[in-house]
């Protein structure tokens, strides 16, 4: 559904990301992880079209999505989340599901419905008409959810939608998310709390300075020396491994 | 509570109507007038930096441009008013698509597409100073020759029925921007162009729509101007005060909301009038003036109209 080749950028000299390849296939969970500064952020911002690329390409459902802005990448049906929040602060949180909506349909009543519907599914029915900015973080990470769900993707990319969240609205979100890719959404998701991804994911990407330096299923990549040096630091793989060895 | 806003409002244009029946003073009626012409000014500021978030401190230039289009048409080429103002309609619309396509092409937002608004308005200025079609300089003087094809009146009250109609209309065209798509899409553009772009909205597009409904109003305005005042220059057709006017009505009744311009219009120069009417120490005025309007914008940040909003709300979103 989503294959992307060689892509690469950097920032004055600093390659963020470079020549990465990863693929998406159509009904699967897959999460791209990392450490922080990693480069999953910028990576995902050229998937949905607001960096352009120094090299490399996105192709979404075998169709170039080279140079097309944003607007035009979600009328193709892919969709993102922003990892700090944007809502629209002045809206209500329906009014911020509506703007989604409206990309389906002209029509005021049958946006606030399906807004509403999709309020339902994520559980936010009763703050549809508290102001957007009154939200508590879960809250605006579920906003967050519900807006792109709004648009009716095939693919949602969600960054990080578990940073900041305590363990019950992890597990609340996780299942969220299980529930989405059940309703036929294909999901491509940035994380950091490595339990969520292990759960939740069909495949795993690990992206290291930039580089993707490990992938596989979540179980083979938890195991990978280098994917816990990326994010325990050096040696720490080596560390890890001495008392298991005593052991056996 | 949906119907009682209505009846409300269809008593306050009947009594808008019947006003100059009522009303024997000319010089009421006038001022009237200007609150109303003010008010649709302000409306015109009020779709581009109160709904779509786009600050412009130059929107002078579209009712510039319109005033000179259609007073150019009637003393130079003999084309009545009526015709003039949908020219300068197009002609405001025009302006808009220029400005607006220069500044959102290349990402301008804020204080920048603030200055670059200024500096087009400017720009104008001293071009209609020194080219010939404009008078230059001496400005254009227009005929009064009363009549509905020429948008020209012996009694005040035909310029109070046109006021009160511009008005109306601009009055019609935010109501609609609260209720469609191109609104919401104003809205999310003005709190997130990023969060709006992620989710499908073209937001250059809907930006150029929202400059060129804009213009379109300040063009149709600057006709009326002409037509009522008889006369404009460069300093009268692009000044920053009438831009700054724009803003302000729309800043102290409440941006990006359906009536803000209306009572911003109807409280400052409301103010104005009475300060100047019963303080009459020079300068006095002005500065009582300018302290009623710091306490509106300091205490107010959501204009006057945030002070009855927080009842009326949560309806907004829900059908009524």
């Amino acid at each position: 559904m989503l294959d992307v080749r060689g892509l690469s950028k950097s920032f004055g000299g600093l390659a963020a990301v470079s020549n990465v390849d990863l693929s998406v296939d159509a009904g699967r969970i897959v999460s791209l992880i990392g450490p922080n500064g990693a480069g999953k952020t910028t990576l995902f911002a050229m998937v949905a079209g607001f960096l352009t690329p120094d090299a490399g390409s996105v192709r979404f459902q075998d169709r170039d999505l080279a140079g097309l802005k944003p607007h035009r990448i979600c009328g193709r049906g892919m969709v993102r989340t922003f990892q700090i929040t944007q809502p629209f602060a002045g809206l209500t949180t329906l009014e911020n599901v509506m703007v989604g909506a409206y990309h389906r349909t002209a029509d005021r009543r049958e946006a606030a419905t399906r807004a509403r519907a999709v309020l339902d599914r994520v559980g936010m029915a009763a703050q549809a008409e508290q102001p957007a900015d009154g939200l508590t973080v879960a809250g605006r990470k579920r906003l967050e959810l519900a807006r792109a769900l709004a648009t009716e993707p095939q693919l949602l990319l969600l960054d990080e939608v578990m940073a900041g969240l305590n363990p019950t609205e992890i597990d609340e979100i996780v299942g969220l998310i299980k529930q989405i890719r059940a309703g036929g959404i294909t999901i491509f998701l940035i994380e950091h709390v490595m339990q969520a991804v292990m759960n939740l994911s069909d495949y795993t990407y690990v992206l290291n300075d930039g580089v993707l330096i490990a992938e596989g299923a979540p179980a083979e990549i938890a195991a990978d020396p280098r994917v816990v040096e990326a994010y325990l630091g050096h040696g720490a793989a080596e560390r890890m491994r001495t008392p298991e060895d005593g052991h056996a | 509570m949906a119907v009682r806003t209505l009846l409300f409002l269809a008593a306050l244009l009947v009594l808008a109507l019947i006003a100059p029946l009522l009303i024997a003073n000319r010089f009421l009626i006038d001022v009237l007038t200007l609150i109303l012409f003010s008010a649709f000014l302000g409306q015109s500021w009020n779709i581009l930096g109160g709904y779509a978030g786009q600050f412009s401190f130059g929107s002078v230039v579209f009712f510039g441009t319109g005033a000179y289009t259609s007073s150019i048409l009637l003393m130079t080429f003999g084309i009545d008013a009526w015709i003039g103002a949908i020219a300068a309609l197009f002609a405001g619309a025009a302006v808009g698509a220029f400005v607006g396509f220069l500044s959102f092409r290349y990402g301008l937002r804020g204080s920048y597409f603030a200055l670059i608004t200024l500096a087009f308005a400017e720009v104008f200025k001293v071009l209609a100073n020194s080219v010939e079609f404009t008078g230059g300089g001496i400005g254009i003087f227009i005929e009064h020759e009363p009549g509905l094809a020429r948008l020209q009146f012996d009694d005040p009250a035909g310029y109070y029925y046109i006021a009160l109609a511009l008005t109306v209309v601009s009055l019609a065209i935010a109501w609609w921007l609260e209720r469609s798509r191109f609104g919401a899409y104003l809205k999310a553009i003005r709190e997130n162009e990023d969060a709006a772009e992620a989710l499908g909205v073209n937001a250059f597009r809907c930006k150029m729509y929202a400059i060129m409904i804009s213009g379109a109003m300040g063009g149709v305005g600057g006709t009326f101007y002409a037509q009522k005042f008889l006369y404009i220059d460069p300093p009268i057709a692009y000044g920053v005060a009438t831009s700054v006017e724009m803003l302000l009505v729309s800043i102290v009744g409440g941006m990006g909301t359906v009536f803000g311009p209306l009572v911003g219009s109807f409280v400052l120069h409301g103010v104005n009038e009475v300060t100047r009417h019963y303080i009459q120490t020079p300068g006095l005025s002005l500065i009582v003036y300018g302290l009623i309007l710091i306490a509106i914008i300091g205490y107010l940040p959501n204009g006057l109209i945030g002070l009855f909003k927080g009842r009326a709300r949560p309806k907004d979103a829900e059908d009524a």
